[in-house]
């Protein structure tokens, strides 16, 4: 019998022929802490680790992004903590101009189709997006990984979803990736491993890809795969035989159909990413700040998008716009590209690379009562602050941002 | 660290709007504005310190106590301050009819039980009763109520004998 995606990226990395519900102890390629729970796995090491806390130096590396630069002396202490460890140590810390690390990894070409990679943030399993297992863990798990090389994992069960038909215009990624949360809720891919397939994906940009694979942790599941479309493969100068697929004649545990032919744009009311509504139900609702960025929504594609709605418009009166772009590299494409003077003329606040408004407040929190739209990935009651988020694509937000209200990217071409 | 298998103590029964609390994330067990924090004994005054209803629990959490909640406990982040808090406060066990996929693990590393009850009904245990969980068999027991959960893991149970996953490491 056939084996699916996570059970072939599992074999090949020490799992043996493994099955859903199978322990196994897999290999890591790339082992990875960010600023943020980093100086535990520091301390872990430093308490565990003995005369040699590190397997391989190079596929251990930190990445800075959440705090970036530290604007609390607690998070300055534990990224100079760091900064010392890995000194010692001889490991590479991409640093608090890098950006997020989980894009820093793809980008980097680390997390190549196939590979594993774990780190301790819980959208790691963004790597889905090039075909590649990642995982968020723990400071311990991230510890034994950095000392080992390697970690447990039980193999979930797999899930296949067929979106079928392609979303209408000016529906983007994150509109898919919500149509796939009003579907599935939380609930129903909880700890399973998703393929997904149908013409949009085949056809998907890595950044397109990125988006929808990042919205698999707020589904439940453990990973989003999309098998990778000739876009990704030409991005890490691969061709098909050198990536990993589901063979044909593999089962899963359920097979869905989920029909996006026609799409609209779609927006999460809080607090939850699941309680999803079409935006053109949501267009009486006064916007207070919007905020384009995060691992969901922060690529050059997506800044690139924003910035070209913004060219010639002016933000509301009243209204934030903030903007962060993913990594160090997207922050010199705009720059480059004059598509900062569009943002910045346009009213935007446009900060250094990193997580921007998912993390501790490095582009501001939102206050009591105060409305948000977000191109991130959670909403949660108090993640982003005291105020009410909502959270939608790049269209959705900017619009949004130019109107003063919730509003959909087709209001904004139709009218100006 | 206790290695027992079957723990006694006082159940919370978490609730909202009259149902086992589900989806309770991790900004709600630990706030990220606490993150910065890494010595555990300081993470249990933040315990559930953004769950509506249970801001207070830090102060009337006793050690032996028994938590039960909804689905998807733990969704979230990856922060093992989630799990910590509860260790710091002398929280025996969690238990909840599903668990997200990174808590589960972070708990289990850290040799702290977790126990899955899928099904459970919403009111079948009442709050602060005396309970009892069988973490080898996955039964919980309280007043004259039993429900059976899914048992500890080899993998948990293994790691929880040892008191860790380091601790483990080494003995393998």
């Amino acid at each position: 019998m056939g084996r699916t995606l996570i059970e072939k990226i599992m074999s090949s990395h020490g799992g043996g022929d493994c099955h859903p519900g199978d322990v196994v102890w897999i290999d890591i390629d790339n082992r990875t802490a960010r600023d943020f729970a980093g100086a535990s796995v520091v301390g872990n090491l430093e308490k565990y680790g003995g005369d040699s806390p590190i397997a391989d130096r190079s596929k251990t590396f930190f990445t800075f992004d959440c705090n970036v630069p530290a604007n609390t002396i607690p998070y300055a202490n534990n990224q100079q903590r760091i900064r010392i460890f890995a000194g010692k140590n001889d490991l590479k810390v991409y640093d608090v101009d890098a950006g997020i690390g989980s894009h820093v990894v793809i980008e980097e070409k680390y997390a190549k189709p196939g590979t594993t990679t774990v780190g301790t943030d819980s959208h790691l399993n963004i790597m889905g997006s090039v075909g590649a297992f990642g995982q968020g863990m723990g400071d311990v798990d991230i510890a034994y990984a950095f000392k080992t090389g390697k970690v447990w994992f039980e193999i979930p069960e797999s899930i296949k979803v067929t979106l079928e038909g392609m979303p209408a215009e000016g529906t983007e990624a994150k509109d898919v990736a919500l149509a796939m949360l009003r579907r599935f809720s939380n609930h129903e891919l909880l700890g399973k491993s998703v393929e997904i397939y149908g013409r949009w994906v085949e056809n998907a940009s890595l950044e397109d890809c990125v988006t929808l694979s990042s919205l698999a942790t707020e589904m439940g599941a453990i990973i989003a795969f999309i098998p990778p479309n000739n876009n990704v493969l030409d991005f890490f100068g691969m061709n098909c035989d050198e990536a990993v697929y589901a063979d044909s004649d593999t089962t899963y545990l359920q097979e869905y159909s989920l029909d996006i032919k026609g799409l609209e744009p779609l927006i999460a009311a809080p607090p939850s990413p699941t309680n999803v509504y079409p935006v053109s139900g949501k267009t009486d609702v006064k916007v207070d700040g919007v905020f384009v960025g995060s691992c969901t929504n922060g690529t050059y594609q997506d800044l690139k998008y924003a910035a070209e709605l913004l060219r010639g418009r002016k933000v509301a009166p009243g209204v934030m716009l903030k903007v962060v772009p993913a990594t160090r590299a997207t922050w010199a494409k705009l720059l480059d590209e004059g598509l900062l003077k569009d943002m910045f003329d346009a009213g935007a606040i446009v900060s250094n690379a990193g997580c921007g408004g998912c993390a501790s407040g490095q582009i501001g929190m939102t206050g009591e009562g105060e409305v948000q739209i977000s191109t991130s990935n959670r909403n949660f009651k108090g993640k982003q602050g005291r105020g009410n988020t909502y959270l939608a694509g790049i269209g959705t937000a900017v619009a949004s941002a130019i109107f003063g209200r919730i509003a959909s990217v087709l209001e904004l071409k139709k009218v100006m | 660290m206790s290695r027992e298998f079957i723990l006694k103590g006082r159940l919370w029964v978490l609730i909202e709007n009259g149902k086992l609390f589900s989806d309770i994330d991790t900004d709600m067990i630990y706030h990220n504005a606490h993150l910065a924090v890494t010595d555990m004994d300081e993470m249990g005054q933040f315990a559930f310190g953004n769950l509506e209803g249970y801001k207070d629990f830090a102060d009337k959490a006793q050690p032996g106590d028994l938590v039960l909640a909804g689905d998807n406990f733990g969704s979230g982040s990856s922060r093992q301050h989630a799990v910590d808090c509860f260790k710091a406060l002398g929280v025996q066990a969690v238990m909840a009819r599903s668990f997200g996929a990174i808590y589960k693990r972070n708990a289990i590393n850290s040799g702290f039980p977790i126990i899955e009850l899928p099904g459970l009904p919403d009111d079948l245990f009442s709050n602060f009763e005396m309970a009892e969980l069988n973490l080898e068999d996955g039964i919980l027991n309280s007043g004259d109520n039993s429900f059976q959960g899914n048992p500890m893991s080899e993998v948990a149970r293994n790691i929880y004998l040892a008191g860790g996953l380091f601790q483990y490491a080494e003995r393998m």
